[in-house]
């Protein structure tokens, strides 16, 4: 850092706000990309487990090697195959989110109770009717809190990406702020990261509450 | 709970029913479908092992209540299963109606049978409106066809539907919920309901009100209902017809439940159905069936004069005390009154066994003999005094061994 160098320039901040916006813009969209296709494929694969149980070790031991590689390794071992590229950032970001939403897929249709099963099939919904109508929405809160994990922990890693020319907000904070010998745009760089990691959980949590209206009622006199 | 729910405890005694069913529209026109079981095997293992269910058949008839009753690995689970294909037979033939039910894919089936089970299986999203409305969903029938469904059903099974409709089931108590799982199992009008201990989960005061309620919907909609348990009083409380099963899968015996405890067809007959055989009987008849005992009626606040003379006229050594709404209070005996005066209500002795016309007489007997007076008072719906029975007379029917003739049951 230069002497004199203050921690903080409002100057620097006003008058760059629209540079700053792009880099937020970025990192929520690297988020929710991340996220979005994370989910997917993890829901597809809990799907796959829940008929074939004898696949859950192969599905859970990948997801727990791939979340176990650091992700500096990580970007080594895929830009000889996808360069330095947004589409590196992403590989290993989705792989962050496979183990978390995948046992919480599972775990969330795993709690729907045996009774509540045999109920609806009883009634004759088809096996897909059930899954859609019946143990998706039960598990919801679940499969939601796996979203918010997930989320957060994206929302952080996507500043490591910076490194591959990608970040998001980690280009203010990496490239700008330390590199640069600039504070300001470390501080205003991680400032915004965590209030957008706080505002999406805030919003998932949101949505989960209003997708899920009987899961706060109680009262019952049993 | 902020309204008064039906299952708010019973007030003066346990045997009637806290919400009676008061609906007035028509409940369901189809009645019930003949079940048929011939030589039906099921076996988990490989051919050779022991068979759960082994070679069963039974015809059930239209709208009665055939309860399969046994020890646990009886098989009767597993039998009432074949009948919607939750569980596929190893070999034999099941028809309803005489359709053959393995010609009819399993969704179809199902969605035309009801279905009830233990602990009840209510869907924790869907609210109780939507829980009720599931097969008719299924059926896709139009909106405003399902809306009137629920409503009429949740009347039927004694839920106010503008209170209940929105509820969530885990703001019900357990018995509200085996209530709507009735409806549930009810919305299509299906000709055959199949129920696995359906009462087992509720306490013993509940399931006795709700075996009650049950008997009176069942009088209304006449479904053919394969009903499991494993309790064989409930078995002799509900069934037209018992079937009892021993391990392995074999019918021990088909047949009426007065049938079935005047002559068990074989030891194990008898040791299942118990010591008490003649005491059970009692279970088969009600108290509708006994002639009613014309009681001494005085109501709080009025004269004693009266009640003395009137007292004085009766057979029965005790005046019925009720409220100004006719309500039983307690019991005045001759003693408790002093000449003149208005009579109030700490005079009576507290505790009169309120009975309806379809209690039991072995419940009767029971309810009786834990109240200090041994008469019970025989109150309507709307709680309106009906009339008296007596310790004495259930003694007579015991000594007898002849049941009282029935009244006809469809009241």
């Amino acid at each position: 850092m230069p002497p004199g160098e203050p921690l903080l320039r409002p100057d620097w901040i006003v008058q760059n706000l629209d540079v700053i916006g792009e880099r937020l813009a970025e990192h929520l969209g690297m988020t929710a990309t991340a996220v979005a296709v994370g989910f997917l494929i993890s829901f597809v694969l809990a799907l796959l487990i829940r008929q074939r149980r004898t696949l859950t070790a192969a599905v859970m031991g990948t997801a727990g090697i791939l979340y176990a590689i650091p992700s500096l390794a990580l970007f080594a071992f895929l830009i000889p195959f996808t360069g330095i590229s947004f589409l590196t950032a992403e590989i290993a970001l989705v792989s962050y989110t496979l183990l978390i939403l995948v046992r919480n897929i599972l775990l969330g249709l795993d709690s729907v109770p045996g009774d509540v099963l045999e109920a609806a099939n009883g009634m004759g919904y088809t096996t897909r009717q059930r899954l859609w109508r019946v143990e998706l929405p039960i598990a919801l809160p679940i499969i939601v809190a796996g979203l918010r994990i997930a989320t957060v922990t994206t929302v952080g890693l996507v500043t490591v990406t910076s490194l591959i020319g990608q970040g998001g907000l980690g280009y203010l904070i990496v490239v700008v702020g330390i590199n640069g010998f600039f504070p300001t745009a470390t501080y205003v760089g991680a400032f915004l990261s965590v209030a957008l990691a706080v505002a999406a959980d805030t919003l998932l949590l949101a949505i989960q509450r209003r997708l899920t209206p009987w899961s706060r009622a109680r009262g019952a006199t049993t | 709970m902020t309204t008064a729910g039906p299952d708010d405890p019973p007030s003066v005694a346990a045997l009637r029913t806290a919400t009676p069913m008061t609906s007035t529209t028509s409940a369901s026109s189809t009645s019930g479908a003949v079940v048929e079981l011939d030589h039906v095997t099921k076996r988990y293992g490989p051919p050779g092992t022991a068979p759960a269910v082994n070679e069963l058949s039974l015809t059930i008839p239209a709208g009665e209540i055939c309860v399969l009753v046994g020890p646990s690995g009886c098989g009767k689970t597993t039998t009432m299963k074949m009948i919607n294909r939750l569980v596929e037979p190893t070999s034999g033939r099941l028809t309803i109606d005489g359709r053959d039910v393995l010609q009819i894919p399993p969704v179809e089936l199902r969605r035309g049978i009801g279905y009830v089970i233990q602990q009840v299986g209510l869907f924790p999203h869907m609210t109780v409106g939507a829980n009720t409305a599931v097969v008719p969903r299924l059926l896709r029938w139009p909106e405003a066809r399902i809306r009137a469904r629920v409503d009429e059903l949740l009347d039927l099974v004694g839920l106010d539907p503008a209170a209940y409709r929105d509820r969530y089931p885990s703001e019900l108590s357990g018995g509200e919920r085996q209530r709507v799982g009735v409806a549930r199992a009810l919305a299509a009008d299906p000709p055959v309901m199949l129920m696995d201990e359906p009462f087992g989960a509720v306490d013993p005061i509940r399931r006795d009100r709700l075996q009650n309620e049950f008997l009176r919907l069942q009088a209304r909609v006449r479904k053919t209902i394969v009903f499991v348990t494993h309790d064989v009083d409930e078995a002799i409380k509900m069934a037209d017809r018992i079937a009892i099963l021993q391990r392995g899968g074999i019918l021990a015996q088909y047949d009426t439940p007065d049938a079935i405890l005047a002559h068990p067809a074989n030891d194990f007959v008898e040791r299942f159905v118990g010591a008490d055989r003649g005491l059970k009987r009692l279970s088969l008849a009600r108290v509708r069936d006994l002639e009613l005992i014309k009681p001494v009626v005085v109501t709080a606040g009025a004269d004693q004069t009266g009640a003395t003379g009137d007292l004085h006229a009766s057979s029965v050594d005790y005046a019925l005390l009720v409220d100004g709404g006719g309500r039983p209070l307690g019991w005045i005996r001759q003693g408790d009154l002093h000449g003149q005066g208005p009579i109030n209500a700490e005079q009576a002795t507290p505790g009169a066994s309120l009975l309806e016309p379809e209690t039991t007489l072995r419940d009767a007997l029971s309810a009786m003999l834990a109240s200090s007076v041994q008469l019970g008072v025989v109150v309507d719906a709307r709680e309106r005094v009906l009339g008296l029975i007596s310790v004495d007379q259930i003694s007579e029917v015991l000594q007898s061994g002849q049941l009282p003739v029935r009244a006809d049951a469809a009241g």
